[in-house]
């Protein structure tokens, strides 16, 4: 279009605003406060270059896509993120959504798990198998995928300390079912630095975790090639209140400190970046959503070829996996979440990505029934199967807005990676507190704005139902599962090669004090049917702990 | 004279790392004239009923979405009083289902928050127990 058409557009433009109510033209604003104008047309997007900025689906820059033929192709995975209560518990749920039309896995494990305690831990008193599945130890991972082929199915893991004991539980459970480690396809989430700014699930400083975390994508790059090592996730950074442009920027920012890390422990970028995959939020703004995921993917492309010489096309390129997101979810008519849900499923499909789970409605109250996962899976389905939207790819690339509000994301994020090198990188801007008080900031501003009815949520402040009565039925944790775990713990210390444990345990301290990669050590350890309290407490006495100071 | 601030220590038990609710909640009190403390993440009930009365508070609050609520409130409650603060008030919020906050109530628990509350009910509330504190 040439500047004189511009020109032409802006003058009929002011023409026609002159017709518009000023009331409707004023103060709308994304769900991050992003301006948005009543219209967009070619002339907000002025300059606009296809091929530089979108290109083609499977080719640089990946605005459109990551694969050539998108979901015509191949549908991306539906994977529920799931687990609770023992390993044999969720090993049914897992045969439940299977049967069910789901195409990947994905374990929620239990808090102590998640800080690599064992069951029992004094600390895991009353969290055993509540907000996930306990898993203590290889004995425990072969129960959990008992009867699922893992030679065939693609597992994701929401692990960060102790991430490289997990994994390796997994591949010691796979090869007991006679499955080599390199048909192994799956990812852990293993992205410590998310854990410091939002999760905060951390076992060991950032300086060791680092290292922990490049020892594991040279392993990988060897013995598991087909495994994601990091699923850098901006998920949780969202779900703890950061804006869109936040959860984009220090996400990406988290990958790239990743990368360099890689690269100066002597890795060379074409071996471990086609391992890297992301995980997003999808919240409640159904464009600027969209827009993000595109924005990320573009910068991601570039900085990857241009900043870090990656050569190989599939180092460039960003995958991720989608979960809605939970805190949009009400505990006031939880039927409502459904209704949610589904539009920002929606989103995450025309936003291009490759795996998505989608929570259930009774999630602000307990980990969902049965009943509510399927319907949650069955959203999916319906998306894929019914509506039309899998027929083209990025059927919204073009759009005026679209196209203006992914560029504005990006711009943003920019801003974003400037701070973040002027206060020395994302290690340091973590532990001077910087996106965490970012974060909590814009946790608290969302807040005031629905305190103060200037944003809407639909049943708790509108359209409220006064004297409202739960009619759903609620997923409950029986109390026999902890002690149940303390059996098998106990029986499993009485029954097992103890001098083997206590040799594979000194081997590994040696390994951390030292500088060969730890993955062979942990894997002995994982063989032997060392605890993961056990491990990890190896690790601990080497590396040490970590406190962060509290603020708010 | 001049009404006493009311204190209030805000405290993540157990090992859950959400910390969104209990860092907005604490500013809002904060922001409503309260004093507030803020324990950070990890701690455990004795770690929570030491500082309650090391700092002298009238309020706790817990914030658990771990589901180990069941576990964490009686043991606060319990070490509160045998370490002499049995008239500190135990508050709380999280993801906890209604019949385990009627259970809780019952064994002298104040109010327990649900997802969605106005952080202003919370100050209502406060107020309302302690009238004579500013």
């Amino acid at each position: 279009m040439s500047s004189a058409d511009i020109e032409r557009i802006r003058r009929e433009r002011q023409r026609w605003e002159a017709g518009v109510d000023k009331k409707t033209h004023e103060d709308f604003q994304t769900v991050s406060g992003i301006p948005v104008d009543i219209l967009y047309t070619p002339a907000e997007i002025e300059g606009f270059d296809y091929l530089a900025k979108l290109g083609f689906p499977g080719e640089y820059p990946f605005t459109r896509g990551v694969r050539k033929n998108m979901y015509r192709g191949r549908l991306w995975t539906m994977r529920q993120f799931s687990g609770f209560g023992t390993a044999a518990d969720t090993n049914r749920r897992y045969k439940f959504l299977l049967e069910h039309g789901e195409t990947g896995l994905s374990v929620a494990f239990d808090f102590p798990t998640l800080y690599g305690r064992d069951s029992d831990d004094p600390l895991s008193r009353g969290e055993v198998g509540k907000c996930g599945v306990a898993i203590s130890s290889l004995a425990d991972m072969e129960v959990l995928f008992d009867g699922i082929p893992l030679g065939e199915i693609s597992t994701s893991m929401t692990i960060n300390g102790p991430a490289a004991v997990i994994w390796a539980f997994y591949i010691a459970a796979a090869e007991k079912q006679g499955v080599p480690s390199e048909k192994l396809r799956g990812t852990i989430q293993n992205d410590i630095l998310k854990e410091y700014i939002a999760q905060k699930s951390w076992l060991f400083p950032p300086e060791p975790s680092m290292r922990v975390i490049t020892d594991i994508m040279a392993f990988a790059a060897k013995k598991v090639p087909k495994w994601n090592t990091i699923s850098i996730s901006g998920y949780h950074i969202r779900e703890a209140g950061s804006t869109a442009a936040q959860e984009l920027a220090f996400t990406l920012k988290d990958g790239f400190t990743y990368v360099e890390a890689g690269i100066k422990a002597g890795l060379d970028v074409d071996t471990f970046a086609p391992r890297l995959s992301f995980f997003f939020n999808s919240h409640l703004d159904f464009f600027e959503e969209i827009a993000k995921f595109r924005a990320a993917r573009r910068i991601w492309a570039r900085e990857m070829r241009h900043t870090y010489k990656a050569k190989k096309p599939e180092s460039w390129l960003l995958r991720f996996h989608t979960q809605t997101a939970g805190c949009t979810l009400t505990a006031q008519q939880p039927e409502n979440n459904i209704v949610r849900t589904a539009f920002q499923a929606l989103a995450a499909v025309l936003g291009g990505t490759q795996s998505l789970h989608t929570n259930s409605m009774d999630e602000t109250w307990a980990l969902p029934t049965e009943k509510a996962v399927l319907i949650a899976l069955r959203t999916q389905q319906l998306i894929a199967c019914e509506t039309g939207v899998i027929n083209v790819i990025d059927p919204l690339g073009g759009s005026y807005y679209v196209e203006a509000l992914t560029d504005k994301l990006e711009e943003q994020a920019y801003e974003y990676f400037r701070k973040i090198d002027a206060l020395g990188g994302m290690v340091k801007a973590i532990e001077h507190g910087y996106p965490q008080r970012e974060i909590a900031e814009a946790a608290y501003r969302y807040q005031k704005a629905v305190e103060e009815g200037r944003r809407t949520v639909v049943g708790v402040n509108k359209y409220v139902i006064e004297g409202e009565r739960l009619e759903i039925p609620i997923l409950k944790i029986d109390e026999r599962v902890e002690k149940e775990q303390h059996e098998r713990l106990a029986e499993l210390r009485r029954r097992r090669d103890n001098s083997r444990v206590k040799r594979t345990l000194a081997d590994l301290r040696a390994a951390c004090a030292g500088k060969d990669n730890v993955m062979e050590p942990i894997l002995e350890a994982a063989r032997a049917y060392a605890t993961l309290g056990e491990i990890c407490g190896a690790m601990k006495d080497v590396f040490g702990t970590y406190q962060e100071p509290p603020m708010f | 004279m001049t009404k006493k601030k009311l204190r209030i220590l805000i405290a993540k038990p157990g090992l859950d790392g959400h910390d969104r609710g209990a860092k907005v909640v604490a500013r809002a009190l904060r922001d409503a004239g309260f004093e507030v403390i803020y324990t950070g993440l990890h701690q455990t009930p004795e770690m929570i009923a030491e500082a309650a009365i090391q700092e002298d508070v009238d309020v706790v609050g817990l914030s658990i979405l771990s589901g180990a609520h069941m576990t964490i409130f009686p043991e606060v409650m319990r070490l509160l009083k045998e370490k002499g603060g049995g008239d500190i008030l135990v508050i709380g919020g999280g993801i906890i289902p209604k019949e385990d906050m009627e259970a809780l109530e019952n064994m002298g628990c104040g109010r327990l928050f649900g997802p969605g509350t106005p952080t202003q009910e919370i100050v209502d509330y406060l107020r309302e127990k302690f009238p004579d504190r500013a």
